[in-house]
């Protein structure tokens, strides 16, 4: 019995919240079932009945999921820290544009957005139910069903002991055991919220996850016409689908590539892909999506590779619900560096899974042998022969990386304890470079062939010009451009140089089909403006990736007296570059200084970098940051900080950083020197090299100077100056104490000993409090901006494509 | 048969390839004595630091030069070099996921995953722990 009146708690929105999870899988298992039974019956009336009924069902739900969405937030904007969603997500401190971030930073939150957009692609669909003729309800019957399924994962009940879902509302008092939650007065003592993991407090994490959900939540529209197909064995409904698909591949494609901008922007693995399992599980549904949209447009022009569409449309939904597995489950844990962890959900999100697998694979089977092919034969010079193939290539493709991928699925069940290769990058660009090569050549040549058989004479006349600009074009790349990526040997450098052409002749020979063959009309420019775009992304990789310098090559720490046999076992890293607060330091094409540091009113810490180019002693100024982790987390978090030109990235980002806070307590130790006399320190050695009398001529009147010229040599070999000094005024001495920042020693010229022999003595102090320093590491990439320009131009090509075919919908 | 077939069967024989030549490249995880038999082959240790042994890093004199010591479930201890800077939150987290070989007497490292009590998102356990600051 819980008598405890607990004081200042809100618990009127959590229980409405409550109601409505269960409001929205009560609906959606209503809307399913009169889907199901509007799309089976054989009655006019009675289906239209059983739609009616369904329609208001899944309206119910809608509302049911949006106001629960509110809800939510109306929990995080408040700040109710008796919510361990709260809690756990978010602080006081946040700015606003991040409190959506908060939302779909845990699993429920962003299981509440995917089932969100369901009721948004549901509700269009419903409006425009006319369009989508006898499939209309079959499709929403899937689309209901499966908002039935993640309706189960963020309601949070228990059933015979089985926890089913994870509720977003629940209280902290009722998740944790913390002895103050025991108190009525309990809230008084939490101030404030774990917050958001400072990661995530980016902006491309605002909009990345709302566009990447909406385009996992769009592949179950195809999904639902294939299933609709499969169950009433007819297959008309692939012109019904294309809009759907293309739009979905469309904003698919975008929030993988929103992703990847903001892994370039504020992870530091250096680039935008790194072949992380949480990225290939989103990217492997798009390959298939892409292969389902030309197995279906080669269906309805030739009748052929109906089961490969079915297949195709089919797996690409089931694989967005294993990359919900993967990613939720916490099985990828020693793999992946960004995978949601265990809520202990794992048999419902295997069960989600296999709940549409199963019976896919069964009905697709079971209608096998109805699907009819035509018996004619592909012409080998007929565009369906070859778009076929290149559907071929991207879906094994995408079956090559998935099973990569799986190795962590493969260790569980067979106990094996297999890792990623030693270059688990390169084990991937080796293969899908070839794929790039094939996919570019197969779409520049692919679209001057004509379905049924294109005469050769065609072909050559049609291709003559763009071929003949794609090698100029590619020929000046490689001339000025060229591939500077030397590491994997002259295979897979030949690999990136013919792909480079590859991707250059998709560019050249859309742009030309569009505006000779297509005319220059926009309705017909969808696919040619998407293969475009897919080129520039290709060549924006290409170029990018393969001549990515480091800029903070660092040569220090490799002393001349370690004898180093060969390569170093580690292979290239030795990437960082340390920087003194306020010394110049030579890195490449450019001297850098460490200015100073700032702290914003989040307490981000902001250093200012100084880059001057040697060669045009232009400046600019880089301010990659830090922010105090969060969540118990020590340490900090560093967000990049990249100079954009039109045709280069320089890309900087803070790897440590040491404060003088420490109090300096070493004091000189006096050493008797003379000239040409070396004396040791625990990093080198020092060299009294001349001493110098009254060097400068401008002195006052009555004084002398004696300044010490000292060589600072360090153990990996770097050479320093300084010039520490005395100053005589009558019997007044002054002593001018001189420092070598980078090596942490403060030199003083104390007195003359023996004016005779000339020795003098030297105080040196050895103080590791004497300078801030950070190191870091630079990087230059070139040609980044044509991968986001090509992302752009593709997904606009998509929409495009959408708009011309659901167009064409209405006109019929 | 038909050329579709034909083409289908040779990609799928293509992949396969692919993916088996891709088996000749995997690496195991190992344990710290199993790492030491294999000296020189790329392995995957499992390991937590080994606090009693102070980890060396100064950027002053070299930012690419980490080196602190391991031990496995099993015990048995290594000391790692990595040449790279040190990883924030490397002494608080549990667990670390080194990728490297054994050079002699040292595991030259490449890469370390860590996986911290609330790496990136918020872990139930680890928030049982957790106290909370009481101000009264």
């Amino acid at each position: 019995m819980n008598t405890i009146q607990f004081l200042d708690e809100h618990l009127f929105p959590g229980q409405l919240g409550y109601f409505l999870t269960i409001l929205s899988l009560v609906a959606s298992l209503v809307a399913t079932y009169s889907f199901a039974r509007a799309f089976f019956s054989k009655e006019i009336s009675l289906r239209a009945q059983w739609e009616k009924l369904a329609k208001i069902a899944f309206f119910i739900e809608s509302v049911a999921v949006v106001s629960c969405f509110v809800v939510l937030f109306y929990i995080i904007y408040n700040h109710l820290f008796e919510y361990k969603y709260a809690y756990t997500h978010s602080d006081k401190n946040l700015p606003y544009q991040y409190l959506l971030s908060c939302f779909w930073e845990g699993q429920e939150g962003s299981f509440l957005l995917w089932s969100f957009w369901h009721c948004v692609l549901g509700l269009i669909l419903i409006a425009t139910k006319k369009k989508w003729g006898d499939s209309f309800s079959g499709v929403m019957m899937v689309v209901s069903f499966v908002q039935f399924c993640l309706a189960t994962m963020i309601v949070g009940l228990y059933i015979f002991d089985m926890k089913l879902g994870s509720s977003p509302f629940t209280l902290l008092r009722e998740e944790m055991s913390w002895p103050i939650l025991a108190r009525p007065d309990y809230l008084q003592l939490i101030k404030d919220g774990t917050g958001l993991n400072t990661l995530l407090q980016n902006y491309w994490m605002v909009i990345h996850p709302p566009v990447l959900f909406l385009g996992f939540a769009s592949t179950t529209i195809p999904f639902g016409f294939a299933v609709a197909g499969l169950l009433k064995k007819k297959h008309d409904w692939m012109d019904s689908c294309l809009p759907w698909a293309t739009f979905s591949a469309g904003i698919l494609g975008l929030g993988i590539m929103m992703g990847a901008a903001w892994a370039y922007e504020s992870l530091t693995f250096g680039g935008y892909w790194a072949w992380d399992p949480v990225e290939n599980a989103s990217l492997v549904p798009w390959l298939t999506l892409v292969s389902a949209i030309h197995g279906c447009i080669i269906y309805r022009k030739t009748g052929a590779s109906l089961k490969l569409t079915y297949l195709f449309f089919g797996i690409s939904f089931l694989l967005v619900l294993y990359s919900t597995f993967l990613t939720r489950s916490g099985i990828l844990g020693d793999t992946s560096v960004h995978a949601f962890t265990d809520l202990g959900m794992n048999a419902q999100l295997l069960g989600f899974l296999l709940i549409f697998v199963i019976p896919y694979f069964v009905l697709f089977f079971v209608r096998f042998k109805h699907m009819a092919e035509p018996q004619k034969e592909e012409a080998i010079d007929s565009r369906e022969f070859w778009m076929l193939i290149g559907s071929l290539i991207l879906f094994l493709s995408a079956v090559v990386i998935i099973s990569i991928t799986s190795i962590p699925v493969f260790n569980k069940i067979f106990g094996t304890k297999i890792a990623p290769p030693e270059d688990a990058a390169f084990a991937h660009n080796q293969v899908q470079v070839f794929v790039a090569i094939i996919i570019g050549l197969l779409t520049a040549t692919g679209q001057y062939l004509k379905y049924k058989g294109t005469t050769k004479a065609f072909l050559v006349q049609k291709l003559k010009m763009p071929l003949l600009v794609t090698i100029v074009i590619t020929a000046v790349v490689y001339i000025f451009v060229g591939v500077a990526f030397k590491e994997k040997g002259i295979g897979f450098e030949g690999a990136i140089y013919v792909a480079m052409f590859a991707a250059i002749y998709t560019i050249v020979a859309n742009i030309f089909f569009w505006m000779t063959m297509q005319k220059a009309k926009l309705k017909s420019a969808g696919s040619s403006i998407g293969h475009i775009g897919f080129g520039m992304v290709l060549l924006g990789i290409l170029i990018s990736s393969s001549n990515k310098t480091v800029l903070s090559w660092n040569t220090t720490g490799i002393s001349p007296l370690r004898v180093e046999s060969g390569k170093s076992p580690v292979g290239n890293p030795r990437e960082n570059i340390t920087l003194f607060e306020g010394i110049s330091t030579d890195m490449g094409k450019f001297m850098v200084t460490y200015v100073r540091d700032t702290f914003d009113n989040l307490d981000k810490r902001f250093f200012e970098l100084k880059f001057i180019e040697k060669e045009t002693q232009a400046a600019f100024f880089l301010y990659p940051d830090v922010l105090k982790n969060n969540k118990g987390m020590e340490g900090f978090s560093a967000n990049p900080s990249s100079k954009h030109y039109w045709n280069k990235d320089i890309f900087v980002y803070v790897t440590s950083f040491q404060d003088n806070s420490k109090e300096d307590t070493t004091s000189f130790k006096p050493n008797q020197m003379a000239i040409g006399d070396s004396i040791f320190y625990s990093n080198g050695y020092i060299k009294l090299e001349k001493v110098l009398v009254n060097p400068n001529a401008s002195r006052p009147a009555g004084t002398n100077e004696l300044v010490l010229q000292l060589a600072v040599t360090s153990k990996e070999g770097l050479k320093y100056t300084a010039s520490p000094g005395i100053v005589l005024e009558g019997m007044n001495l002054q002593s001018n104490v001189d420092t070598v920042k980078a090596q942490n020693l403060v030199l003083s010229f104390n007195k003359v000993i023996d004016q005779e022999k000339g020795t003098l003595e030297i105080g040196v102090k050895e103080s590791s409090a004497l300078t801030n320093l950070i190191t870091l590491k630079a990087y230059e990439f070139p040609f980044i901006n044509l991968l986001w320009l090509g992302v752009i131009i593709m997904t606009f090509g998509f929409g495009v494509a959408t708009w011309s075919r659901a167009s064409k919908l209405k006109e019929k | 048969m038909k050329k579709t077939h034909i083409a289908l069967l040779v990609l799928i024989a293509a992949a396969i390839v692919v993916l088996i030549s891709y088996t000749g490249d995997l690496s195991s995880y190992e344990t710290i004595a199993s790492a030491k038999q294999k000296e020189g082959k790329f392995v995957n240790l499992i390991v937590k630091m080994d606090k009693s042994v102070p980890v060396q890093y100064d950027p002053v004199k070299d930012p690419n030069l980490l080196q602190f010591n391991v031990q496995d479930s099993l015990g048995s201890k290594i000391s790692v070099v990595y040449h790279n800077t040190m990883p924030t939150d490397m002494e608080k987290s549990e667990r670390l996921v080194l990728k490297g070989k054994v050079q002699g007497d040292v595991f030259e490292c490449s890469s370390i995953v860590m996986k911290c009590p609330s790496k990136y998102k918020d872990n139930p356990n680890a928030m049982q722990d957790q106290p909370v600051t009481i101000s009264n």
